[in-house]
């Protein structure tokens, strides 16, 4: 798989105080990448630098094998970018806004106009193009200024906390249109969020900043292995059990908590469970439900971001 | 250079800005006062009061300015009577400098919204993301500005040459305006002077955080050519077409250095830092 970014030690500094530090990072064509992290992170700043708006303060970063500082128009003619707030102009029509923006991508006249009522009806706003964009609705305004990211058909997409401050029917329908965007041509999405809920459902790797520093980077199977290793099962009985079970004498497991009917075990991985039903049945334990706790995305993050709060203190 | 991108920019931005009332009032408003509703009154004024006692031209004041003015006004007015050479001086001769209020109050007004009102709008941080150059956007939001300055300059120009031609008929018999001075004002100073607000605009969009401070400040540039009206008034500085065009070829120079700043204010970075 070629990279569509590659970021080499790469550090941006406002003043004194550094928005980025010697980060490293490559992000793969076709794939979804989140970048992670609390408010004033750094994730604007990437997306920034990506693009050449800001001068590095130390490192390289190649965008399909270009710098953006020397090639910015060359890097931005190909990606498009969902900015944090929609900077639609609103005193123009959803119409006007994207053939003002499909002009500067060099759009030609003919493709522009076709493409135009491609994009708004495959947003859904074709009913109401020729509207005033101070008269649409949040979500639609975020629609409207995804088809605009969308309109020069980007090779990379950066999206900059695309469902911040949106109800849950427009967050849904905005996650879709990702999910649609992602599949097409081998697009690669560059999303920038806090949602970590999103970033599971959306996302083929994630990194994690904080404080300008990249804590983690990977799938999120691969995350969990290294910073939360085992996985925990809840288990539901009929009637308590009679044996004093400890994790000292049952085998793969590392952590063991009881409430009531119901045991949660942390085991070393997936195989141990079949072994820990098994020994369970053999002390009279009546077995109602058995339920595997994958290892989310908020509990390796949560997990990172704690240890960085910790080590600070 | 991409002239398409630059001409998108511009088109967009007077679009912008003739749907922001705050912009298009004063658009209108200053070239109806200014070329219509005060030629108007004055001429039909004083061709009221010919022949009265009462007749302002007689004034004492008005009579010394008459004597002391130099010779190529004198020549303008030979053989006209009083009533004649009033309409003259007022109308092709103090009157003038409205002619420099206008561009500049257009280019401050439009550049205001181009530059400073994008800004606090946020709407600017999407159209950095686009291909288009620094140079591109700043000549765009440059054109935007200088471009209906000037345009509506001229139009009043020609506006005014109809209602002072037409209402003053009847007292000089003939088609006397424009006067020959009036000619590098118009095509010489009032381009440069709309530059010389633009460029004053961009440079305090770069401090001022909104449109209305943006316009605010650099309106006190008006007060040059307020001087320049005072100056006229009281016979200390006569706007011939030798002085028009050296008072253009001054203003182009301030024009180019302030220019020269003002491209360098204008960068992605700099931009960026004011939004944040």
């Amino acid at each position: 798989m070629n990279e569509s970014i590659v970021i080499e030690h790469l550090s941006h500094r406002f003043d004194e105080r550094y928005a980025l530090r010697d980060i490293n990072y490559e992000v793969r064509q076709g794939e979804v990448f989140a970048l992670l992290g609390p408010n004033g992170a750094g994730k604007t700043t990437t997306i920034r630098l990506l693009n050449g708006l800001y001068k590095p303060t130390e490192g390289r970063i190649h965008v399909f094998g270009k710098d953006p500082l020397r090639e910015g128009s060359a890097i931005r003619k190909e990606t498009g970018v969902l900015t944090e707030t929609t900077a639609l102009y609103e005193r123009l029509t959803a119409r006007e806004n994207l053939l003002f923006f499909g002009r500067l991508y060099g759009l030609p006249e003919s493709l522009l106009l076709k493409r135009t009522d491609e994009i708004l009806q495959f947003f859904a706003l074709n009913g109401r193009a020729d509207d005033r964009v101070s008269a649409y609705s949040k979500g639609m305004k975020q629609r409207l200024a995804l088809a605009r990211a969308f309109l020069n058909h980007p090779r990379i997409l950066y999206l900059d906390e695309p469902t911040a401050s949106l109800d849950p029917e427009s967050t849904l329908q905005v996650h879709e249109l990702i999910e649609l965007l992602s599949r097409e041509d081998g697009r690669t999405v560059f999303l920038c969020t806090h949602h970590l809920v999103e970033a599971e459902k959306l996302a083929d790797r994630v990194a994690i900043l904080n404080n300008g520093n990249l804590l983690a980077l990977g799938t999120i199977e691969e995350l969990g292995r290294r910073f939360c290793p085992g996985m925990w099962v809840d288990i539901m009985l009929l009637n308590p059990i009679e044996d004093k079970l400890t994790p000292e004498n049952l085998r793969g497991v590392l952590a063991f908590e009881h409430e009531g009917n119901t045991l949660r075990f942390q085991v070393q991985e997936e195989s141990v469970i079949p072994m820990l039903v098994s020994e369970l049945v053999a002390r009279k334990a009546e077995i109602t439900r058995v339920n595997p706790q994958k290892v989310s995305l908020e509990d390796i993050y949560f997990k990172l971001q704690n240890e960085v709060r910790e080590s600070a203190s | 250079m991409n002239w398409r991108t630059i001409i998108t920019i511009a088109r967009k931005d007077i679009k912008e800005a003739t749907q922001n009332r705050s912009v298009w009032l004063p658009l209108l408003i200053v070239p109806l006062i200014f070329v219509v509703l005060m030629p108007l009154g004055m001429i039909l004024g004083i061709s009221t009061v010919r022949g009265s006692e009462a007749n302002p031209l007689n004034d004492p004041d008005f009579v010394m300015f008459i004597e002391r003015m130099p010779e190529f006004l004198s020549e303008t007015i030979r053989g006209m009577d009083q009533t004649q050479s009033g309409i003259v001086l007022l109308i092709g001769y103090l009157f003038a400098p409205f002619f420099l209020i206008m561009p500049l109050m257009f280019s401050t007004v439009i550049a205001a919204e181009s530059f400073a009102g994008e800004r606090e709008r946020k709407t600017i941080e999407a159209l950095l993301y686009t291909p288009a150059t620094d140079t591109e956007l700043f000549l765009g939001k440059l054109l935007a500005a200088f471009t209906p300055a000037v345009l509506i300059t001229w139009g009043g120009f020609i506006a005014y040459t109809i209602v002072v031609n037409a209402t003053a008929y009847p007292v000089m018999n003939r088609i006397w305006f424009p006067l020959p001075s009036w000619y590098p004002l118009i095509l010489w100073v009032s381009p440069a002077i709309s530059l010389l607000g633009v460029a004053v605009t961009v440079l305090i969009s770069a401090k001022v955080q909104t449109f209305m401070g943006a316009y605010q400040s650099s309106g006190s540039l008006v007060l040059l050519v307020l001087a320049l009206l005072a100056g006229q008034a009281t016979g200390i500085l006569y706007l011939s077409v030798l002085t028009g065009i050296l008072i253009g070829l001054v203003l182009l120079i301030i024009d180019g250095v302030l220019m020269m700043y003002a491209i360098r204010t204008f960068n992605r970075s700099a931009l960026l830092a004011t939004i944040d």
